[in-house]
């Protein structure tokens, strides 16, 4: 395997963590302010606080671990994609900074159960991730136009684009979807059968749009005929095969046992999901400007980069270990009965 | 080139790092102060310690909160702002950024842990063990960033053929001459305010009546630290000048409105600059001389010997006295309360002192500040030093000017956010309550 692969590798796998604890995270602030607002916060809030707040600075990690990988792996993405990026990006950074301080504010200062912070919050979360995700669109290619000074992003084809906004779509989906099973699992094991009702029932709800914006945007591509939907026909199995674990996470929740599989089985439906996606996308990193070979970093750095990380890993699989050891699994803290903060 | 990007990037830059250090500073030194503060209190079982690092930490957890959402702006800001140095930066320093990642993730899980499970572990030893991968992560992360920052001041590591850059060595561009005294001023600094911080606070709840123990004890160990922090801050401070007159020396001219190569230079406090005359300025014959080199009578570069588009600005000097002199007043302030306290002087409990040691939490903030503009805005024209001047590697995009307006916004409502939560925080609890609590607790 080449250096180049090993990269992206490393970069694609935190770009999933962040996915997924993001995705649980943002969602979880949607819920809780939807649950404030139709009033029924008494049965969700306590299990939504109780998992966030020792994790949501980690959450924050795995994004800021990715984007400066990407830069240290591959430098060209730092002049392609910081020139075009810098209005959708600082739209991000400031729902992020809003949301992250919010977030702190609210749980250490007593003014928990304001609506009105509840629903910024909510919202706030709900548009980081579709202000990310153009990203994924721009990727496809023609969005981007190179002048003289540099590169230039179109921004009315962008925003005209309906490709543009069934990734959109999807990501918001998937965003509740993925909250929804997590929490339907955490609260159940909290012993909270009121809040983990209402988890499953979103999880069941949040499940149709999702699949059909996922379908939605492969018969676009397919429309399009484009570069990228060639290489997906190749790995139209993977797709498959996150399509039956899809299936499999529904019926785990509808049947009510096993929601400790379900969220397994639904992190597997996402990674196949993604890894094919990004799979598909090689060699480009921006379409047609940007490969993932043209870009690389020299190798020197590029072997110190991996080493680093691996000597990384070493330090962070035993201390995330120990989170999930103490928090997650940890029967006295996620049921309330320790009361252990600062 | 756009002129008003490369000026706005630089507005845009400068806005978010000047608030970010706030919380960075603390971010960096708050954590090994709660390890004291928690050791002290273990070691001598006393709870009024073990209270204090339990108060800080509480606090602490806005502080970081404000810290990590800045520093995932800034972090982003250099990719956005600065593509072209970056790309270049990507292959050449990349190394330490991301391993600053990996001390920022350390720290990020262990306080987590640290701050949701206090009373948790049977012997309280353990918990107090979990500060050290905190206090670590934070030291980490600052030494990695500013390796980059030095970096940046005194490119090292690789060979420019051509305006090609090639035989990169990643190792060697950590390691660059600006790297030793860069990393030891940010953490002896950082220490040093965060002491001075938390002294100013007990200083003040003194002032306002509360004559409790708790800050009497506070206060005592905060100057002890603040006096430790300060005069290694100094020492290190005075090591980064002679550096300056050695690698950088248009820096230390501009700052010291030097202009003149000549030796036996005099050191020039304060004063305004008419045309090339410096007046109403504190003069200190040969002092200059002696600073850099420890001979009063050593030859010392001016400015005027510096092609013109190679001069930082003047403003530089302001920014260096401000922060020598905040410095200095410190070490005379901590250094009176030790002094006094030991000899049992009466004036170290007036008001008027009191008063001093509160005033100094925000100078040394203000030196932090200033500090900072001094060593960038000197290192100007460039952003590599020497290699890529600042407007060959700003963003080609437009519209920077209304993300200035936005980002000032956010600060401003993070600002005002952090301070009114800390208030509210310990307003409504205070010392005496939350011993009272505590002990009712135990009985």
């Amino acid at each position: 395997m080449s250096l180049e692969i090993v990269g992206i590798f490393v970069l694609w796998i935190f770009l999933f963590g962040y996915v997924i604890v993001a995705s649980i995270d943002f969602g979880a602030g949607f819920f809780n302010a939807y649950s404030l607002l139709t009033g029924k916060n008494n049965i969700l809030s306590k299990i939504i606080k109780r998992y966030l707040s020792p994790v949501w600075e980690i959450t924050n990690v795995f994004l800021v671990f990715f984007f400066v990988g990407i830069v240290g792996f591959f430098p060209q993405t730092a002049y392609y994609y910081g020139t075009i990026l810098l209005v959708p990006v600082s739209i991000a950074l400031i729902l992020l900074a809003i949301r992250g301080s919010y977030y702190a504010f609210e749980s250490y200062s007593g003014l928990r159960g304001h609506k009105g912070y509840a629903t910024a919050y909510g919202i706030a979360g709900l548009l980081i991730p579709a202000s990310l995700s153009v990203v994924l669109a721009i990727s496809e290619g023609g969005f981007v136009t190179m002048h003289e000074n540099g590169p230039k992003l179109d921004y009315s084809a962008l925003f005209t684009s309906t490709l543009a906004w069934s990734i959109v779509v999807l990501s918001l989906t998937a965003v509740l979807y993925i909250s929804a099973v997590f929490l339907n699992w955490y609260a159940n094991k909290a012993g909270d059968l009121k809040a983990s009702d209402l988890m499953r029932k979103y999880a069941l709800i949040w499940a149709i749009p999702l699949i059909v914006s996922a379908m939605g945007i492969i018969l676009e591509m397919r429309n399009t005929n484009s570069w990228h939907y060639q290489n997906i026909l190749d790995l139209t199995w993977l797709f498959i095969v996150s399509g039956i674990l899809f299936i499999i996470t529904i019926w785990l929740i509808w049947r009510k046992k096993s929601y400790g599989l379900s969220v397994v089985v639904m992190i597997l439906q996402f990674a196949t999901a993604f890894f094919a996606y990004g799979i598909s996308h090689y060699p480009y990193l921006l379409y047609p400007y940007l490969t993932i070979h043209d870009s690389f970093t020299n190798e020197s750095m590029a072997i110190a980069l991996v080493l680093a990380f691996i000597a990384g890993l070493f330090l962070l699989i035993p201390s995330m270990y120990l989170v999930f050891k103490l928090f997650i699994f940890h029967k006295g803290y996620i049921s309330g009965e320790d009361e252990t903060h600062v | 080139m756009d002129n008003s990007a490369v000026f706005w990037s630089r507005a845009l830059t400068e806005l978010t790092l000047t608030f970010h250090i706030i919380f960075a500073t603390l971010g960096v030194g708050v954590p090994l102060i709660i390890l004291i503060a928690q050791y002290v209190g273990y070691k001598k079982n006393d709870e009024h310690y073990t209270l204090l690092a339990r108060r800080v930490a509480r606090g602490f957890t806005i502080t970081v909160a404000v810290g990590v959402v800045t520093g995932t702006i800034i972090g982003l800001q250099l990719s956005l702002l600065w593509p072209q140095f970056m790309e270049l930066a990507g292959q050449t320093i990349a190394l330490p950024l991301f391993m600053e990642t990996f001390a920022f993730f350390f720290e990020a899980i262990f306080l987590g842990i640290y701050l949701y499970t206090w009373d948790r572990f049977k012997n309280p030893k353990y918990h107090m063990l979990l500060l050290i991968p905190v206090a670590i992560g934070a030291f980490m992360s600052a030494i990695f960033i500013t390796i980059v920052n030095a970096f940046m001041n005194a490119p090292r590591g690789f060979d420019l053929i051509g305006g090609e850059i090639v035989n990169i060595q990643p190792i060697l561009a950590m390691f660059t001459p600006a790297m030793p005294t860069k990393v030891g001023h940010v953490l002896t600094s950082s220490f040093m305010t965060v002491a001075f911080t938390l002294a100013a606070i007990a200083a003040y709840k003194l002032l306002k009546g509360e004559d409790h123990i708790y800050h009497k004890k506070s206060l005592n160990l905060m100057m002890k630290l603040g006096l430790i922090f300060s005069i290694a801050t100094a020492v290190v401070g005075d090591f980064s000048a002679k550096y300056l007159a050695e690698y950088q020396p248009e820096k230390l001219a501009a700052a010291e409105w030097h202009f003149e190569t000549e030796a036996g230079a005099d050191l020039i406090f304060f004063g305004i600059l008419d045309g090339d005359e410096v007046k109403y300025e504190i003069r200190m014959p040969k002092v200059l001389s002696f600073l850099i080199s420890n001979n009063f009578n050593a030859e010392v570069t001016g400015l005027n010997d510096f092609p013109e588009d190679e001069r930082p600005p003047l403003i530089t000097h302001y920014y260096f006295n401000i922060m020598v002199a905040i410095g200095s007043l410190m070490i005379f302030l901590a250094m009176g309360y030790v002094v006094g306290k030991w000899r049992g002087w009466q004036w170290i409990t007036s008001r008027w002192f009191r008063w001093l040691i509160v005033l100094g939490g925000p100078l040394s903030f203000i030196a932090i500040e200033t500090g900072w503009w001094l060593a960038e805005q000197g290192r100007q024209p460039w952003i590599l030093y020497g290699i890529m001047r600042t407007e060959q590697g700003a963003t080609t995009a437009t519209g920077v000017e209304w993300l200035f307006i936005a980002f000032a916004v956010v600060y401003l409502i993070l600002g005002i956010g952090s301070v009114v939560v800390l208030r509210r925080m310990f307003k409504n609890n205070p010392v005496s309550k939350e011993l009272a609590l505590r002990k009712g607790g135990e009985q």
